[in-house]
């Protein structure tokens, strides 16, 4: 499958710094149908009828989750942009901002008018400080176009899990960002209580193309769950690393060999820390929902690397940037990067790996949020696809 | 005399995390007074301004020097070799990560991704971003930190 711009369209073409070059692209154009012809429920219903997912890693339908918010009762109501990126190997959406601040912009605009907010947050994470200027330079610039829409940019201050929605909200209001209990969700309430939508970057930038050229043209592409297309970020053993978007159902071979030429693989991992880890014979794998995807992250091993290495890295990673509110995922984390050290020193046990898998169930079905739930998941994939690795570092081998 | 006057007077709760961050960069980290400052204007309790404080790897509770430098550890840097970058920053300053230079011009810290995996192996020296770095350019990149 070819790949098609759609999310990066205005990426090289327009210039971040002028909105005349946006609207010369066709800018709030979107803006201007949805509030001339449309009204909120069309705009949700047309979201739903299009099939987009939210592209920060969790996949929920972009539509439902703006149906909710929009029939939440409430004149208080927010919309959040989640550009707090910070899954291990993921830098589309740096991107994205660098080249196209505009369309992230009225996409919101289109979010407050079909949820009824006034108000948006995009949310910023501390290490892109440097994009703050020009994102603000944006919504001033486009300050004309959004009426009574307001947008304020927040900036975390260093911390994975506020990619957490949850997390997210809590950072917002000036507080530790630690993952919530849920029910209830956002869009009954979220941000101070109030009905509250959060969308990633990219989700975001899919609306105003959905709102002029319609549902049905966005979902004759991809596959029968994944919608549309994904901007991926491949990094690690590849001779061309970078943003790349390609129609979702795509095979793994095309981005990784084709596009970013990577050479004798040994794995890939896609979604990053607490992504799913592929052996080079799934290199056929079609990236969409139903198989891998997360956010897109794309991090290529070749044949030099050590499995074992790369799972204790990765588990160091997320033991870090746990919040800690949770038993499971806090003390997890932990034991299972104590495990795998063990392993990296050729020091593991049998047990040890009964253990880990003991432990990885556990995880999975009693961590509060998304970060305990899925840490499991590289030494899963790892122990599966490379069992022999862990066999071969049990102590007295 | 008051250190918190010296900040922006905030809206409410939601301003905490960037006073702190604003005391953070004029103090070089977030001083006890500020935070006793913060929680009695904000009417909140110490504890959770220093729950928020400790929380966020951008602030510190400790003194840190002038410049802070984040070498990026996480895993799309390391396979570029950021192992060779990290001894080249305790070489050339002579500190461990987690440690401050005694004349108090940098500390140097390793951070988890900060997103220029595309050109690794990254680092931040406060707000600035250093890619695709090779030992030779360390020198030269720590010279324009006085």
């Amino acid at each position: 499958m070819p790949q098609q711009r759609i999310v990066l369209k205005n990426c090289g073409v327009i210039d971040p710094r002028d909105i005349k070059t946006y609207v010369k692209k066709g800018g709030f154009k979107a803006l201007a149908k949805v509030r001339e012809e449309m009204t909120p429920e069309d705009v949700t219903n047309e979201i739903k009828a299009s099939g987009l997912r939210g592209r920060g890693g969790a996949g929920f339908p972009c539509g439902i989750k703006w149906e909710g918010a929009r029939k939440s009762p409430g004149d208080e109501k927010y919309v959040i942009c989640n550009a707090d990126e910070g899954e291990v190997g993921t830098f589309k959406d740096r991107y994205i901002l660098e080249r196209d601040p505009f369309t992230l912009v009225e996409a919101m605009a289109i979010a407050g008018y079909a949820i009824g907010a006034k108000q948006g947050y995009i949310y910023l994470r501390a290490e892109y400080h440097h994009l703050f200027d020009l994102l603000q330079d944006a919504v001033n610039q486009a300050r004309q176009y959004l009426n009574n829409f307001s947008i304020e940019i927040r900036e975390g201050a260093g911390a994975y899990i506020c990619g957490e929605e949850s997390a997210l909200m809590d950072s917002i209001e000036g507080k530790r960002g630690e993952a919530r209990y849920r029910p209830p969700f956002p869009t009954t309430a979220g941000l101070w209580g109030k009905p509250t939508i959060i969308n990633n970057v990219e989700t975001l930038m899919n609306i105003p193309q959905i709102m002029l050229n319609g549902a049905d043209w966005f979902s004759q592409m991809g596959t029968e769950r994944s919608k549309g297309t994904k901007v991926f970020s491949v990094s690690g053993d590849v001779e061309n690393p970078g943003v790349y978007e390609l129609v979702l159902g795509s095979p793994l071979r095309e981005l990784v060999e084709e596009l970013a030429l990577a050479k004798n693989i040994k794995m890939i991992q896609i979604g990053g820390a607490t992504g799913r880890i592929l052996p080079y014979e799934k290199i056929d794998t079609p990236l969409a929902f139903e198989a891998v995807l997360g956010a897109g992250a794309v991090t290529v091993y070749n044949a030099s690397r050590d499995v074992i290495d790369i799972v204790y890295r990765t588990m160091e990673f997320l033991a870090e940037e746990s919040c800690g509110k949770c038993t499971p995922c806090r003390q997890g984390t932990e034991v299972m990067v104590e495990i795998l050290e063990r392993f990296n020193q050729g020091e593991g046990s049998k047990k040890e790996i009964k253990d880990l898998e003991d432990l990885s169930s556990a995880m999975m079905l009693s961590s509060l949020c998304g970060l305990g739930q899925a840490a499991p998941n590289a030494i899963i994939d790892t122990l599966q696809h490379f069992r022999d690795a862990y066999e071969s570092r049990v102590a007295g081998n | 005399m008051s250190q918190q006057g010296t900040l922006t007077q905030p809206r409410g709760r939601e301003d905490l995390v960037g006073l702190l961050k604003e005391a953070q960069s004029k103090f070089g980290y977030v001083p006890e007074e500020v935070m006793a400052e913060l929680a009695e204007s904000l009417e909140i309790p110490i504890n959770e301004v220093y729950g928020v404080a400790s929380f966020y790897s951008f602030l510190s509770i400790k003194p840190v020097g002038r410049n802070v430098i984040r070498v990026c550890q996480s895993l799309p840097c390391y396979l570029k070799n950021s192992q060779l970058i990290i001894e080249t920053v305790e070489e050339e300053l002579g500190i461990k990560p987690g440690e401050t230079t005694p004349d108090g011009r940098f500390s140097f810290q390793l951070t988890n991704c900060i997103g220029l995996c595309d050109q690794a192996p990254a680092m931040m020296i406060n707000n600035d971003a250093h890619v695709d770095l090779t030992p030779e350019k360390i020198s030269q990149i720590l010279k324009s930190y006085p």
